[in-house]
């Protein structure tokens, strides 16, 4: 549980800290609020030789809100996401997952970007980002350019972003007023990942499912958007048997792991059942 | 009037027996004031690391050091060759077996300690430990107790393969450590063979482990001047580890100096000797500078001192009407890769004859056999060398099994098999002598106090309406009534390599009347700064906050066996009562030569001596004395010292009845519990706020462990549960609120009564939750499924009960 050595710079703008993960190709890694990476340095799972201390960026920590369009900077914590009135009235279902992440000392220093860039199928915030169809913008030495969330994820702590890349923020466009959203977590204790969990916006029209999205974590090796499984709801009242055409859907693209939490079936039965009862509170919520 | 009043004032100022009195350690804690082993820093202090083992089951085939040793920083690295010549490459266990201090040949469970490297600081310590090379030969892992004795097993114990007579008699298999059994074997299976109903359940306890927030080290620093050795360490008994170290090292004991400082809490994982004081203790000896070991969170969980590992065959025999008959248990134990329990040298199965439980059961037999496997060693945790926890939770699950059988309420068969109040002092089948009970009191004040009656009518109604579709959440009521056994113990039959398990206490009263204390225990959390000098202000009449308390350095305190198995209060709780008394009777003597009168016309009074009939003639403590120090009194020494060696007469037997309402979600199997009551009795009650505190953190541990704990190994023998990623620490978020409630049956032998309190809620909570989450599906017909009682298992228990729909 002692991290082996490495050097420590803590620059105070993107292109310094692009320049020093350019610099340092392969052996260096962005900390952030560093939740996930110290432990992970600790049990020697990660080396890096460099540490580059994103906190001083200031231009990384703003949460801008205009009209619908929303842009979280990298370095915001999911504190701050709890605290936006901004985001609660456009978009709740970020305080809402935000709450379920950890405990308060973690949500005060664990950041959106650290969030999303760590590439953990166990993190809580990348299924929502596929579910609102977020873009991740990334800076590099040639200059910056956007991925899409439901592009980025492609095994456990391997995205598309580069090596000599950081992710500076976070766009998408809120759900219009009067959706309902639910993020539903099963976990073992407040600290744990989830078991499985789901995410959900939907909007209705009258009685008809007007749109849906469905995104679910930690039961594969990446966050996973469940397309067919939001499709099953569209055009529906979310009737029982629109309900259940979607949790089938959904829990067909499950792949968990077997672990502590129990065996891979039985963690695909609870992804279906919290995509259930997240389309049932989404349900209720939406007007 | 205003005698009473006075009176009563004087019993308030001395915070004695009975008084919640705030605790004295809290002030230092709560700052951040404490000082623990890590704390020590020492001038040249040096820090070592461990290179462990990646498997279970191998052969060295070499070590090479040169890369760790080419590490700037680097000042040692020792093997098992080094320790050789020393004849400490093995060292004895508290169980009369042997263990490898350093990996000799072959490694036995996975991050076994194979290499100890000393250096500079800890990071370079820990960056040496991964470049140890070690060339490994795989061999097959024994993981599976049952399969320990096959034909076919893997050899485990090279080392001890053609010692076939063990330290506790015969051994059966190359795995097998010992057998033994208590009772009548052929009397229990004629009261099966006869009985008009009998049941049977395999109940295995867990592999658990006690995780405290302060993991195991030390700081050793030997004195090449004067040739002392000091050691600072996390010792639950800092007295045996004294003598035992002298044993191990030829290093006549009065130049060893053991010394605990806080304990940040230890559970018996504190208990053993562990392999890391052994290596800092050498590597001093060798460059005479001081050495810090101190273990981390994995080390912790996957290396020291584990709990439980139980497989527990129970059958009861009983009358249609519930009367039990009999009783028959076979324990299969597994041990891990060494015997390294901390029983009482008769007693390799601790008291798990104690499993007849709170019962009047005729006849009953045990027999327990342990075995090796390729798992850590330990079983010493959560007094799992005592193992009262697993008879107690063997017998509470077979008491609802047979309830379930004879379709007959778990409380009313309880209160049917009751040893009577009339009964006690109890000899039990298994030979124990119960000193106090009176348990029908204390389940009928459960009873009411949870309103049992509603509770059962509420359940009725929630299987009705899960039966109609209107839930898809099942109500279960767990009742746990427990017996324990604490204050180890009576020399006559108890001791620890060869040590009786007396405790002491040393009292010194200064001239301005405050005092000064010291004990051979050591509090880890259980605040006996606090408790005792309550005990010692009842009894001599100083406040109690004008006590001193020390424990845990053997140069100034007074020999004892330590702090475990809650014998504190039992034994040196007592031995300070007893030492108090002398004090008192000392003072009694100066009393009467200051006040002119024989002793025998002395009364005691809360704090002084007073004349009988004329209480305004009296001495007070206080000025007694001074008395004591500055009169010369014929017939008398001055000074007023008095110590007392108590050698407890029994065990002492609390008790407590344990009611646990869960709601099951049978679609996830996510449990909640959603009250708990506890009512305990343990004789006297000291200061019924620590008591309190002390049942909260029982508690907690025994949720912990019903509903989630699990240290278990893949067949490879890879540990699994070994970090707190997976280990469930439950935190107050997963805590329901505890009811805490109380009788008081005091202990007859004990100078005030007392009995002890600390394990009780976790030999009695675990029956309690797993009761509960089995009786939810016992009309469905479940009579047991193993612990833990997570999300997934309780779930897979709703898909075999045809209830996931
Ligand atoms: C006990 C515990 C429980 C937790 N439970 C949960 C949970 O239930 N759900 C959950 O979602 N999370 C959980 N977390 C993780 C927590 O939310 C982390 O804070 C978060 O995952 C990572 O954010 P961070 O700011 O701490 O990032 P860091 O740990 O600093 O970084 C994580 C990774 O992302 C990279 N990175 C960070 N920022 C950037 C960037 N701007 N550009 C490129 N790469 C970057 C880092 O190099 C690193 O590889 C838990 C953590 C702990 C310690």
């Amino acid at each position: 549980m002692i991290p082996g050595s490495f050097d420590y710079h803590r620059p105070t703008s993107v292109d310094e800290a692009v320049g020093l993960l350019a610099g340092h190709a392969g052996n260096a890694l962005i900390l952030a609020g560093g939740h996930s990476l110290i432990p992970m340095m600790k049990l020697r799972m990660a080396m890096p030789e460099h540490l580059i201390d994103i906190q001083d960026i200031a231009s990384l920590s703003s949460i801008e809100v205009s009209g619908p369009q929303i842009e979280i900077g990298a370095n915001v914590t999911q504190a701050e996401l709890i605290a936006s009135e901004d985001l609660e009235q456009h978009c709740p279902i970020l305080r809402e997952t935000s709450l379920q992440i950890a405990d308060p000392q973690i949500r005060n220093v664990g950041t959106l970007g650290g969030n999303v860039a760590n590439g953990d199928p166990g993190n809580d915030m990348p299924a929502i980002m596929q579910l609102l169809d977020a873009t991740y913008v990334l800076s590099g030495p040639d200059g910056s350019r956007e991925v899409k969330a439901r592009d980025f994820y492609e095994a456990a702590y391997f995205t598309t972003r580069d090596e000599a890349e950081m992710l500076t923020s976070i766009r998408f466009t809120a759900p219009p007023a009067g959706h309902g959203s639910s993020y539903m977590k099963q976990k073992r204790k407040i600290g744990d990942y989830a078991t499985a969990a789901a995410g959900v916006v939907l909007t209705m029209s009258g009685d008809t499912c007007a749109s849906a999205s469905i995104g679910l974590t930690n039961v594969a090796d990446t966050p996973l958007w469940a397309e067919d499984a939001s499709n099953a709801l569209i055009g529906t009242t979310l009737d029982d048997a629109a309900v259940s055409a979607a949790v089938d859907a959904a829990k067909a693209i499950t792949d968990p792991a077997a672990d502590g939490r129990g065996p891979a079936e039985y963690r695909t039965h609870v992804a279906g059942i919290m995509v259930q009862r997240a389309i049932q509170a989404a349900h209720q919520r939406a007007n | 009037m205003n005698v009473h009043a006075d009176t009563k004032e004087r019993v308030e100022k001395l915070q004695g027996l009975g008084s919640s009195r705030k605790r004295v350690e809290d002030a230092r804690f709560t700052q951040g004031a404490g000082n623990y082993v890590d704390d020590i820093k020492l001038p040249g202090m040096l820090f070592g690391d461990f290179a462990r083992s990646p498997y279970g089951h191998a052969r060295i085939k070499s070590i090479n050091k040169d890369a760790a040793l080419a590490v700037p920083g680097v000042v040692a690295v020792l093997t098992a060759e080094d320790l050789k010549p020393l004849n400490l490459h093995y060292m004895p266990t508290l169980a009369g077996d042997v263990q490898a201090v350093l990996a000799d040949e072959k490694v036995l469970f996975q991050n076994q300690e194979v290499a100890f490297i000393v250096a500079e600081d800890r990071y370079i310590a820990a960056d040496a430990a991964d470049l140890v090379e070690v060339e490994y030969e795989e061999l097959p892992a024994l993981v599976d107790a049952f399969k320990a004795m096959d034909d076919d097993a893997p050899l485990l114990r090279e080392d001890i393969k053609d010692k076939m007579e063990g330290a506790h008699g015969p051994r059966k298999h190359h795995n097998h450590i010992f057998h033994w059994e208590e009772g009548d074997e052929a009397g229990a299976n004629q009261a099966l063979a006869d009985a008009e109903v009998t049941v049977e359940e395999m109940i295995t306890y867990q592999r658990v482990h006690p995780c405290p927030l302060e993991t195991c080290g030390c700081v050793a620093s030997m004195d090449k001047i004067n040739g002392k050795l000091t050691l600072w360490g996390t010792f639950q008994a800092p007295h045996a580890v004294r003598t035992v170290a002298s044993l191990i090292t030829n290093i006549p004991e009065h130049n060893i100096r053991v010394v605990s400082p806080d304990i940040g809490g230890g559970f018996g994982n504190k208990v053993g000797v562990y392999a890391g004081y052994i290596c800092a203790a050498v590597a001093s000896i060798v460059t005479g500078v001081p050495i810090k070991w101190v273990e981390d969170r994995i080390e912790n969980l996957s290396t020291t001192a584990f709990a439980r590992d139980y497989h527990m065959t129970g059958k009861l025999a009983a009358t249609r009407d519930g009367r039990i008959t009999g009783l028959h248990c076979h324990v299969l134990a597994d041990h891990g890769a060494f015997d390294a329990c901390a029983d009482p040298t008769k007693f390799p199965a601790g008291f798990f004859h104690i499993c007849t439980g709170s019962y009047d059961i005729p006849v009953a037999y045990c027999g327990v056999d342990g075995v090796y496997t390729n798992k850590a060693p330990g079983g010493v945790a959560y007094r799992c060398s005592f193992r009262v926890t697993e008879a107690a939770y063997m017998i509470e699950r077979m008491i609802d099994v047979l309830a379930r059988k004879l379709d007959m309420d778990p409380a009313e068969l309880r209160m049917k098999n009751f040893i009577r109040k009339e009964q006690f002092p109890y000899t039990s089948a298994l030979g124990w002598e119960y000193d106090s009970g009176d348990y029908h009191t204390a389940m009928d004040k459960a009873l009411e106090s949870v309103d049992y009656k509603a509770l059962r009518a509420e359940q009725q109604e929630n299987r009705a309406a899960f039966e109609r579709g209107d839930t898809r959440k099942l109500m279960g009521i767990g009742v746990a009534f427990f017996t324990e056994i604490v204050g180890a113990g009576p020399v006559k039959n108890c001791d620890i390599l060869g040590l009786g398990m007396f405790d002491s206490c040393e009292i010194r009263i200064h001239p301005t009347g405050s005092a000064i204390a010291r004990l051979g225990t050591i509090s880890q959390g259980q605040g006996h700064a606090t408790t005792f000098a309550q005990i010692l202000a009842t009894e001599i009449g100083i406040p109690a906050e004008d006590i001193t308390l020390e424990e845990g350095d053997t140069d100034t305190a007074p020999y004892g066996l330590g702090t475990y198995g809650s014998r504190s209060t039992p034994v040196a709780g007592a031995a300070t009562a007893m030492a108090g008394r002398k004090i008192r009777a000392k003072a009694q003597m100066i009393a009467a030569y200051l006040l002119e009168v024989h002793e025998g016309d002395l009364e005691w009074d809360v704090d002084r001596f007073q004349v009988k009939g004329n209480p305004d003639a009296h001495k007070t403590m206080k000025e007694i004395a001074f008395a004591s120090y500055n009169q010369a009194i014929p017939g008398l020494e001055p000074g007023l010292e008095a110590v007392s060696y108590y050698d407890p007469p029994n065990m002492t037997y609390p008790f407590g009845a344990y009611i646990c309402v869960v709601d099951i979600d049978v679609d996830t199997g996510v449990t909640d519990v959603r009250s708990f009551y506890a009512l305990d009795d343990c004789g006297t009650r000291i200061n019924p706020m620590i008591i309190e505190g002390q049942v909260h953190g029982g508690l907690t541990e025994a949720l912990a462990i019903a509903m989630g704990q699990d240290i278990s190994y893949d067949e490879i023998g890879n540990i699994r549960g070994g970090s707190l990623l997976d280990f469930f620490l439950p935190t107050a978020v997963e805590t329901p609120l505890w009811q805490t409630d109380h009788t008081t049956t005091p202990s007859p032998h004990h100078p005030i009564g007392a009995k002890g309190v600390g394990e009780s809620p976790n030999v009695g909570g675990v029956p309690a939750f797993s009761n509960a989450v089995h009786d939810a599906f016992a009309h469905k017909g479940l009579t047991h499924t193993q612990m833990p009682h997570d999300h997934w298992r309780v779930w897979e228990t709703a898909r075999k009960l045809g209830l996931t729909g």
